[in-house]
């Protein structure tokens, strides 16, 4: 076992040695640009950048006509709501969105109230689920997109897309829907899910950073989104600029290799959370877990370790990467927008940890990151004043808490 | 973020850690922060009623790394002051002694405060 461990999956994950492999001609001898149609370097570039193409669709159960390859899900998440936005501009002026959603979404749609479209922020309850009945009265004839993610990036919590997308559909709105952290991690099918638009990130299942894709659905219906990089017309028109080949090689590759070992894959991380969420429970008292444990992506777990602040915790456990919900790093000291969201009290969202476990997590690791959890908890307990005043029997809410001495 | 020396040595080895008789007429608290703020600071002096110099401190603290470290420190440098000397310690010298980057000022300034409070509430039990 070599340390530092990194148990941040939902941030990046490291690339599949496979993908790598899969990568490295195309930076090289095959270095051709992929819209070249005259000689044989143009004519292999393409080649691969179709047989990717294919890998991508089948992860989604789509048809490779209907992937767009973009840089990441960040510009796939802006030409989703973007794209949609202008291009039905006639048709209505309306989005809705949930307040979980990740950055790219919630500010393409603060971006479009500002171009004067009205956008429909729903909330959560405190397990992370949007309401489907939030939903259908949220939606008016004016409504041109939902967009909805899949699973959370802090929470891992995997919304109904099989309802929403029923819903949309009913109401002839088109659905989005954020898949970053789902596709190649649990079952996810653009067809049994009613899905019409979907954001995918190659860095996130183990291949590399700087490509993405956006699944636009052909027919049944057709969507049509106006381009946010205008230029030589690749994509079909969707998204100009001379494509990535290395990088859309190994995200094919990284797609490939997810579908194929997918089962396998979540089991197994399945397994290692609950021994690492089983562990700490046992070991620790008043820790909580911050979103749904049953509709979950099987690597995560966000937990709260009450009365210990996320930041000492990280410093305690310095080697190991794992991310806080709480940051302490300005005047404002806000914590995690998104367990807020959930209802989780600010003094609780700062104690909150993200552990993502991954395809290259051993079991070995995962013992070694909860006793390291463990022995550093116990220790700054030992050192708060919380800790000390709640094992006296007072009530925390209780305290007059003054921001400054007098 | 990196932290520096000091601040790790005062997380990993904090001094004065502990509690002190809060009802004892000798002893002063000082409790500030909170705990949605994500820092809470508790610190307290024993105080010699005759010479007015603090001889023990102890402390806990809620917080990040720096925020440990500013308090920790704070107890030690208490220690063996008398009150008006204790008073004039500003946040500033604690930001400096730990090479605190700008972002973590505020942990210096809840140690001040911390003492100032602590000084504050012995004073009210001898007015």
């Amino acid at each position: 076992m070599n340390l530092p461990i990194y148990m941040d999956n939902h941030a990046t994950t490291p690339l599949d040695p496979r993908v790598l492999d899969a990568m490295l001609p195309f930076f090289t001898e095959k270095f051709g640009n992929a819209a070249s149609r005259n000689h044989k370097f143009g004519w292999e570039a393409e080649e691969a950048v179709e047989e990717a193409r294919k890998n991508v669709a089948a992860l989604i159960g789509a048809d490779p006509r209907e992937i767009v390859i973009t840089s990441g899900a960040t510009e796939s998440d802006n030409l989703a709501v973007k794209g949609v936005a202008s291009m039905y501009r006639e048709k209505g002026d309306h989005i809705i969105t949930c307040v979980t959603e990740h950055k790219a979404i919630l500010d393409s749609c603060k971006h479009l109230e500002k171009d004067r479209y009205r956008v429909t922020f729903l909330p959560v309850d405190n397990q992370g689920f949007v309401d489907m009945d939030d939903l259908r009265k949220a939606i008016t004839d004016k409504t041109i997109l939902i967009t909805i993610m899949t699973a959370n990036n802090e929470v891992g919590v995997i919304q109904d897309i099989k309802e929403i997308g029923k819903i949309a559909r009913a109401r002839g709105v088109l659905f989005h829907t954020d898949a970053v952290q789902a596709a190649g991690k649990v079952p996810f099918n653009v067809n049994e899910m009613n899905v019409d638009i979907a954001s995918l990130s190659a860095h996130k299942m183990y291949g590399p950073k700087g490509v993405g894709a956006l699944y636009v659905r052909r027919r049944n219906p057709r969507v049509l989104l106006s381009p946010i990089i205008d230029g030589g017309g690749h994509e079909r028109g969707m998204r100009s600029g001379t494509l990535n080949v290395p990088g859309i090689v190994g995200f094919g590759k990284a797609a490939e290799i997810a579908r194929k070992e997918l089962d396998q894959e979540s089991a197994e991380m399945f397994r290692l959370r609950e021994k690492l969420r089983a562990t700490l429970e046992r070991e620790l008292d008043e820790v909580y877990i911050n979103g749904d444990l049953e509709k979950r992506l099987p690597g995560n777990l966000n937990m709260s370790f009450a009365y210990v602040e996320g930041e000492s915790l990280l410093m305690g456990i310095h080697d190991v990467a794992v991310s806080s919900g709480s940051a302490c790093t300005s005047a404002s000291l806000e914590p995690s927008y998104v367990l807020k969201a959930l209802g989780v009290g600010e003094d609780l969202a700062h104690t909150s940890i993200r552990f993502g476990i991954g395809r290259f997590n051993s079991e070995e690791e995962v013992d070694y990151v909860a006793n390291r959890v463990i022995e550093t908890v116990r220790r700054l307990r030992d050192l708060s004043p919380l800790y000390e005043m709640a094992k006296e029997g007072i009530d925390l809410k209780s305290v007059h808490w003054a921001a400054e001495a007098k | 973020m990196a932290y520096s020396d000091k601040v790790i040595d005062h997380y990993n080895n904090p001094r004065n850690v502990g509690a002190l008789p809060k009802e004892d007429p000798t002893v002063g608290t000082g409790l500030v922060g909170a705990p949605e703020c994500g820092d809470v600071m508790k610190l307290q002096i024993k105080v010699n009623a005759k010479t007015e110099v603090i001889e023990d401190a102890k402390f806990k603290t809620f917080g990040c790394g720096s925020a440990i470290a500013s308090s920790s420190l704070a107890t030690e440098w208490v220690k063996g002051k008398t009150l008006a000397e204790a008073l004039a310690i500003k946040n500033t010298d604690i930001v400096k002694e730990l090479s605190l980057p700008p972002v973590k000022i505020h942990c210096s300034v809840l140690a001040e405060d911390a003492i100032k409070a602590a000084i504050t509430d012995w004073k009210k039990k001898h007015d």
